[in-house]
């Protein structure tokens, strides 16, 4: 049975860009309170689409989006956009301030907090995230992995219902990727992480969901779906060499 | 305040001036500034003591001289032109080491030469102890339009971003055999140009996008607030105000 409020639900979403390419044909799916879900999908099936209508950026297509039973729409964008915290894929795109510290302010001083609140929300993201000593530090004057970091407390100094992460792993050395697996499984937030990196998936996250043509074509156990030789082929989802997800015992 | 991203104009320091609030200086400088020009030029020695007070600035702000006239350096284009004036203006004429020179000319090269100096002077000062951040919160306090503000913002974010990208396509051009020697490589340079800038365009509406998503609804929300005391503001404007005496006195005499 579904819990009463789900943090996220999607349904029959369908979206086509002006100039006529159709990029949903009717998206239908819901992520309950605390879980981590990846959305899997090969390049253009239409995950950076859908994100964008996560928060209300793109809108104008059929079919609805409800962030904790609030539905996406002109009238609450402060509050969705709040509820919705997006990392995108480009660090440098997301830290667009002069220090650390301001960028993670930026979105909760947006929605109207100042003096101490805001700082200690700003010191405690910065801690859920292990960078705290970087507080004034430019962001690019900081590695590559730490931006990312960064860029992951701007959005949870905002408190998000749902996390919802572009590529998390891309260009991240091992360890660096390790660090944030560690990060995003510590944090009491629910996750939907959009990804082709499928050892990342069957790492951090028990649910997946495949986009494919617009549409979710699978929904499932990570593990399940990542074994599905023939479903993997079907989306052109590939696993890295010698890969083997049912060698994957996970940890607790 | 932001520890790490120091210009290469800003001097590191704890001095009273480097503790004053940002927009204080940037008002105080302005002022200086304004009266200094509008001093007679006929009036000398005032430039002189206009001179004195910047050099007591400095000295209280613990900025050595030798730093002070290097950045003065920035001016020499400008006194290029200050001294072709004697040669080029009409009027009247002196004989100076056997040159015949124009009086008003003269008067005009010192005019700039004098006020042109003091003016650069006490900027070099404001940016040699307020950190570029600050500046800019001084500017927003000073409600400077906030488009500006933001866009002087974003160059400061953005200007090592583009600049290594600027660097990467170099590097892309050279490994495969470019090389700019003369005019006939300008169109490849030109094209260069014209990429680097639809990436920055293409970079601009993604970060747009990332400020959109937190909340961004057109005008930048105050995260440091900076205030100055009545106590912070005389002893900002104690320079400018000493200059107007001085003015006034340029102009009484």
């Amino acid at each position: 049975m579904e819990p009463v409020t789900a943090s996220l639900e999607v349904s029959g979403l369908a979206f086509a860009y002006p100039d006529g390419h159709q990029a949903l044909f009717g998206v239908d799916f819901s992520i309950a309170r605390g879980e981590r879900v990846a959305l899997l999908g090969p390049n253009g099936a239409g995950k950076t689409t859908l994100v964008l209508h996560l928060n209300g950026i793109l809108t104008g297509g059929t079919g609805t989006v409800t962030v904790a039973g609030l539905p996406v729409g002109k009238q609450h964008m402060a509050e969705i956009r709040r509820r919705v915290g997006i990392v995108f894929q480009d660090p440098d795109d997301q830290l667009f301030m002069p220090t650390v510290r301001e960028d993670v302010a930026f979105g909760p001083a947006a929605a109207g907090l100042k003096g101490a609140e805001l700082e200690e929300r700003v010191d405690r993201a910065l801690a859920l995230v292990g960078m705290r000593e970087f507080k004034d530090r430019p962001p690019h004057h900081l590695s590559f992995g730490q931006r990312r970091r960064v860029a992951v407390a701007t959005v949870l100094a905002m408190e998000p219902e749902i996390l919802v992460l572009d590529e998390p792993s891309s260009n991240l050395d091992p360890a660096s990727r390790r660090e944030l697996a560690d990060i995003l499984r510590s944090l009491d937030v629910t996750v939907l992480m959009v990804t082709h990196d499928l050892p990342y998936a069957l790492e951090l996250c028990p649910r997946s969901l495949v986009l494919s043509e617009g549409v979710i074509a699978a929904d499932g156990r990570t593990a399940d779906l990542l074994g599905d030789e023939e479903l993997m082929r079907a989306h052109r989802l590939e696993l890295p060499f010698g890969f083997d997800p049912r060698s994957v015992r996970m940890g607790a | 305040m932001g520890a790490g991203h120091a210009h290469r104009l800003y001097r590191h320091g704890h001095s009273p001036v480097h503790g004053l609030p940002p927009h204080t200086k940037i008002a105080a400088t302005f002022a200086f500034v304004i009266v200094v020009v509008s001093t007679p030029r006929e009036a000398m020695w005032a430039f002189g003591l206009y001179a004195l007070l910047l050099a007591a600035v400095a000295y209280a702000a613990r900025v050595p001289a030798g730093f002070l006239l290097k950045r003065l350096l920035i001016e020499v284009p400008f006194v290029a032109f200050a001294v072709l004036m004697p040669f080029v203006a009409e009027g009247e004429r002196v004989e100076v080491l056997g040159m015949s020179l124009s009086v008003g000319g003269l008067w005009g090269a010192w005019n700039v030469l004098a006020k042109g100096t003091l003016g650069v002077a006490a900027s070099v000062l404001l940016a040699s102890t307020t950190e570029l951040r600050e500046l800019l919160l001084g500017l927003q306090r000073l409600r400077l339009p906030p488009l500006l503000v933001q866009i002087a913002s974003f160059m400061i974010r953005y200007g090592d971003v583009i600049t290594d990208e600027m660097r990467r396509m170099r590097i892309a051009r050279e490994s495969r055999g470019f090389e700019a020697k003369g005019i006939r490589h300008w169109g490849v340079l030109a094209k260069s140009a014209g990429a680097l800038f639809i990436r920055s365009y293409e970079r601009g509406e993604r970060v747009h996008l990332a400020m959109v998503s937190r909340g961004y609804a057109g005008s930048m929300p105050v995260i440091d607030e900076v205030t100055a005391s009545r106590a912070q503001w005389s002893y900002a404007l104690a320079l400018p105000a000493a200059a107007l005496v001085v003015c006034l006195l340029g102009w009484s005499l």
